[in-house]
């Protein structure tokens, strides 16, 4: 048994579902008791989507169980093909389903249903969210592409697939978008993009393409390798960042004979000169850290590097699936990845770390808050919140512009900073004020305490004994130092205290520390 | 005192009940934890069940504050339905590490659902061996939330009888004293508890604030639901001797007067101390529902089955707001305690129990209504067809008991229409 209060991932059918709302023409049939249609309203409320995920769910309930599910299933199916007519029938198990073992799969495909029926084996208890996406995806398209090479068409334009947007994605609709204008200025034609948006007979045009591009690889991963393997399709990764942008121009050209310079040249990527604007300086090492679904945590970690001059101080994923990669990633920064999806250990981390800005997901932005950090969203799990009306993708050149918005705007403004570290008496400088900028939500000045979270609270400081005592005037010094450095300062007092034995900390043992770290 | 009396009753029989099966478009008996964690501040509830049960959690408080919640989910795995002896066994270990990071916890609520109930993990057993190496300190109940035999507002009423069970009845030569039952916001609770020491009515509140502090339950008492989900908890009550006060449910200034007037009836308050106390709550209430009354007279609502609050709603909308009544739903129909609602509900109107969503929206298209009060799977949907939209989960997350309330229910009713209006976009 695994304790949680909040989760990263929802469970596989989520993923199943976010796949078959994102396509046309498909409807999902879910052995499932009727608490589960809570599922409905993650695409109604907070994706704002206009219709009702095409899904039907069984609703058996206890008097069923002893009689029959089965032909309550049986029923569902016919009513929900005579009803919705779609072209494709998805079915599977919800975690209570899958152990009552009614077989929806064989159940299915003995109606006799005029069209493809694809059922799902989701393991309930094994995994989640992306990968029941994954699977889903995978599954359909085995169903709906033939595996025998198909002739390319003849055509004047070179065209390529996307692969991985679904309903419920992290900005996955202006990633599209994007992407798909950034390969038109290639002069590369976009053929299928899938699951979103695909009909099952879109899915078997998959081959007639010359590469994919695997936009979100914690859902297409393994039906890019396959359609790699069938069909010789080369598979390009995401354009994140001003470097992974120009780098997959560059990869593109590269495949299709053309020439990226250009588009290159002529984009309207304002990043590399705002951050090279003598106005950014104060972004230098910024210390961050990183989490999130894996392919956005790595790349989140890899710009804000590169292309914000930020120190990455801790990099994780709840993305098991996508250990190793992260793994890797964390290692050329130095540091140990965090692979979890248990968010207490990620605050515990983030306590410890005191980062001095929070790349993650909704949830590490309520951590951040309740630590009085600063924080930018990078990745699912999503909030109504990000499905922003205006256009907001994450990838491409105009993907980069917003990464640097969203990221630079939590943060104190360079003159801002230094005010507060010259005039840090200034009683209006007390240390609930958050950049000026940032209104309401301004961190609050007494953090609720990590102890306050509910199963969270890591056992409370018991340990205190060997920490270093701290003498009137040391302490006073510390307070004026600006609350959002003073967590790091006192703990890198303590550390230089113990470690050179100058307990108790004086004034001199807090300027001799902030020497001896600052060397 | 045939001033202050419920108004009489017909019988409700009468009404003819459209029964339907199918998809139930309807959350579970877990979601009433989003409110009792809250109510009951000494109690934490813990969830055993799978990532799905989790995840509604997480989903259906993703309206709510993510600050420091009492309640978590022991999520099954592989292992732990491989035996059930291991399972009880990292019940065991979840709890005590619950436990040591939570030491203000009084109550554990052992929460089942569909998972734990198909695997035959039996709750009860693990509440008393808990017991046994945690009490008394702290106290175990278990119940159900599970969707196979709980929906919404049901899960609220399994987890009051719970708290029910063990309880001895308290002698019959115990004073007598008014239960008023079911979870209230607490301005409400705190209104009505003005109200009743008013009418020299003593009483106490269930659930209480605190866990421990059950009140005395014995043929000395006299209780009044608050709220109409609340069968099981009913029977409890009644089978520790306790009587119930037949009374319509507080919501509208009709609802109140009858729900008030059946405690002041059965302590024997005079008409005019009650008149005294209640008359001028109840203008106030009038005279406030009589504005909004002109927005939505005539209007045609549509109710899908949610909380079970629904046919005390259409009793008000239709009687104080003259609001013409399409379909009523309800995923379950308790007639003993809704007797003097259904008496009040015009002979037009159709009831309808259970559901099947796909049949229940084709009528309701049909029908055209002004209104529709539905869930948030719903909701979106049909605004996008044209359909104004009430989301019906507000109803239980917000004050709407009482006279001071009475018209904050009416302008949830009210409001959509009005921005209907007001939007030129
Ligand atoms: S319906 Fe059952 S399985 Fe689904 S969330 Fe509710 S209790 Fe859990
Ligand atoms: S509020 Fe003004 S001074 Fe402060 S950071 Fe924003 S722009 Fe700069």
């Amino acid at each position: 048994m695994q304790l949680a209060v909040w989760t990263y991932e929802g469970p596989p059918h989520v993923g199943a579902m976010r796949v078959a709302t994102g396509m046309k023409g498909v409807h999902f049939l879910l052995h499932a008791p009727q608490g589960d249609t809570y599922a409905d309203l993650l695409f109604t409320m907070i994706e704002r989507r206009r219709e009702r995920p095409p899904v039907t769910y069984t609703t058996f309930a206890a008097r069923d169980l002893g009689s029959d599910t089965a032909e309550l299933f049986k029923t569902a199916a016919r009513e929900a093909y005579e009803r919705f007519r779609p072209e494709l029938l998805l079915v599977g198990a919800s975690c209570t389903a899958e152990l009552i073992q009614d077989d929806p799969g064989g159940i299915a495909s003995a109606l006799g249903l005029p069209i493809p029926v694809v059922s799902l084996e989701l393991s309930a208890y094994q995994r989640k969210e992306n990968w029941g996406a994954a699977h889903t995806f995978y599954k359909i398209v085995r169903a709906c592409c033939p595996a025998t090479a198909q002739p390319r068409t003849e055509r004047s334009r070179p065209r390529c697939n996307l692969l991985g947007p679904t309903a419920l994605g992290f900005r996955h609709r202006d990633d599209v978008a994007e992407v798909t204008r950034l390969l038109d200025r290639l002069g590369v034609d976009v053929a299928v993009v899938a699951p979103l948006g695909a009909s099952p007979r879109d899915l078997a045009r998959l081959g007639d393409a010359d590469f994919n591009v695997v936009m979100y690889p914690e859902i297409a991963d393994s039906v890019a390798r396959w359609l790699g393997k069938t069909f010789a399709q080369p598979m390009l990764a995401a354009p994140l960042g001003v470097n992974g942008t120009r780098t997959f121009c560059r990869e593109v050209a590269a495949l299709t004979g053309g020439d990226a310079t250009a588009v290159i040249d002529e984009s309207t990527c304002r990043l590399p000169w705002y951050s090279r604007s003598i106005d950014s300086t104060y972004l230098t090492r910024k210390q961050v850290f990183v989490f999130g679904d894996a392919s956005h945590a790595i790349a989140a970690a890899r710009i804000a590097t590169e292309e914000l001059g930020f120190e990455v101080i801790g990099l994780g994923t709840y993305s098991r699936e996508f250990a190793r990669e992260v793994r890797e990633a964390a290692a050329s920064y130095g540091v140990e990845a965090l692979i979890t999806d248990d968010h207490l250990a990620v605050e515990e981390h983030i306590a410890a770390l005191h980062p001095e800005l929070v790349l993650g997901t909704q949830m590490e932005r309520h951590i951040a808050k309740r630590l009085g950090l600063p924080c930018a969203v990078i990745s699912a799990p999503v909030h109504v919140q990000d499905y922003p009306a205006r256009y907001s993708p994450q990838m491409g050149f105009e993907g980069a512009n917003v990464l640097f918005d969203t990221w630079v705007h939590p943060l104190m403004m360079g003159l801002e900073e230094h005010l507060l570290a010259m005039f840090r008496d200034d009683f209006e400088f007390a240390d609930d004020r958050g950049p000026s900028h940032l209104g309401a939500s301004a961190p609050v000045a007494a953090p609720t305490p990590v102890a306050a979270a509910p199963v969270a609270a890591p056992a409370p400081a018991a340990a205190a004994s060997d920490e270093p005592r701290w003498t009137e005037e040391a302490e006073r010094e510390l307070k004026k130092i600006p609350f959002f450095v003073r967590g790091k300062a006192r703990r890198n007092t303590e550390r230089f205290a113990r470690e050179f034995g100058r307990t108790p900390i004086t004034l001199e043992t807090l300027y001799d520390a902030k020497a001896h770290f600052q060397a | 005192m045939p001033d202050h009396v419920a108004p009489a009753r017909t019988i409700p029989d009468a009404l003819p009940v459209l029964r339907e099966r199918g998809q139930h478009e309807v959350f579970c008996g877990l979601t009433g934890i989003m409110w009792l964690h809250r109510k009951i501040q000494d109690a934490f509830f813990l969830v055993i069940g799978s990532r799905t049960c989790a995840h509604l959690l997480q989903s259906a408080a993703g309206v709510m504050i993510f600050a420091e919640p009492r309640f978590a989910t022991a999520i099954l795995e592989e292992g732990d339905l491989a035996g059930l002896a291991d399972a009880h066994d990292e019940i065991d270990r979840v709890v005590t590490r619950l436990l040591a990071r939570r030491p203000e916890i009084r109550t554990l609520f052992l929460v089942g659902s569909c998972p734990s109930e198909v695997i035959k993990l039996d709750l009860s057993r693990a509440a008393e061996r808990l017991s046994k190496s945690h009490g008394p300190a702290v106290r175990f109940v278990s119940y159900s939330g599970s969707g196979l035999e709980t929906t919404f507002t049901q899960g609220e009423d399994a987890c009051l009888a719970s708290l029910l069970r063990g309880v001895s009845p308290a002698p019959s030569t115990a004073p007598t004293s008014l239960l008023v039952v079911g979870t209230l916001a607490d301005p409400v609770e705190d209104g009505f508890r003005r109200t009743f020491d008013a009418l020299g009515i003593p009483v106490h509140f269930f659930p209480p604030r605190r866990a421990w502090d059950l009140p005395e339950v014995g043929p000395g008492t006299a209780y009044l639901l608050a709220q109409p989900y609340l069968a099981e908890t009913g029977s409890a009550l009644d089978r520790l001797g306790a009587r119930r006060l037949p009374a319509p449910f507080p919501f509208g200034a009709e609802g109140t007067r009858g729900w008030l007037a059946a405690a002041a009836q059965a302590f024997g308050v005079s008409a005019a101390r009650f008149e005294e106390v209640v008359g001028p709550a109840e203008r106030r209430a009038q005279a406030a529902l009589a504005k909004i009354r002109e927005g939505l007279a005539g209007k045609r609502v549509f109710l899908f089955p949610d909380s079970q609050l629904e046919i005390p709603l259409a009793r008000f909308l239709h009687r104080e707001l003259g609001m013409e009544l399409l379909e009523v739903g309800t995923p379950y129909l308790q007639r003993e305690h809704l007797a003097a609602e259904l008496a009040m509900l015009p002979s037009s109107v159709v009831l309808s129990e259970g559901q099947d969503v796909e049949r229940q929206l084709d009528r309701c298209r049909a029908a055209r209504p002004d209104l529709v009060v539905c869930g948030l799977g719903l909701a979106n949907p049909l605004e996008v067809e044209g359909i104004t939209t009430k989301w019906s989960i507000e109803l239980v997350f917000t004050p709407v008991h009482g006279f001071e309330h009475a018209a904050d229910l009416a302008n949830l009713f009210s409001r959509p229409l009005l921005r209907r209006a007001r939007l030129k976009v």
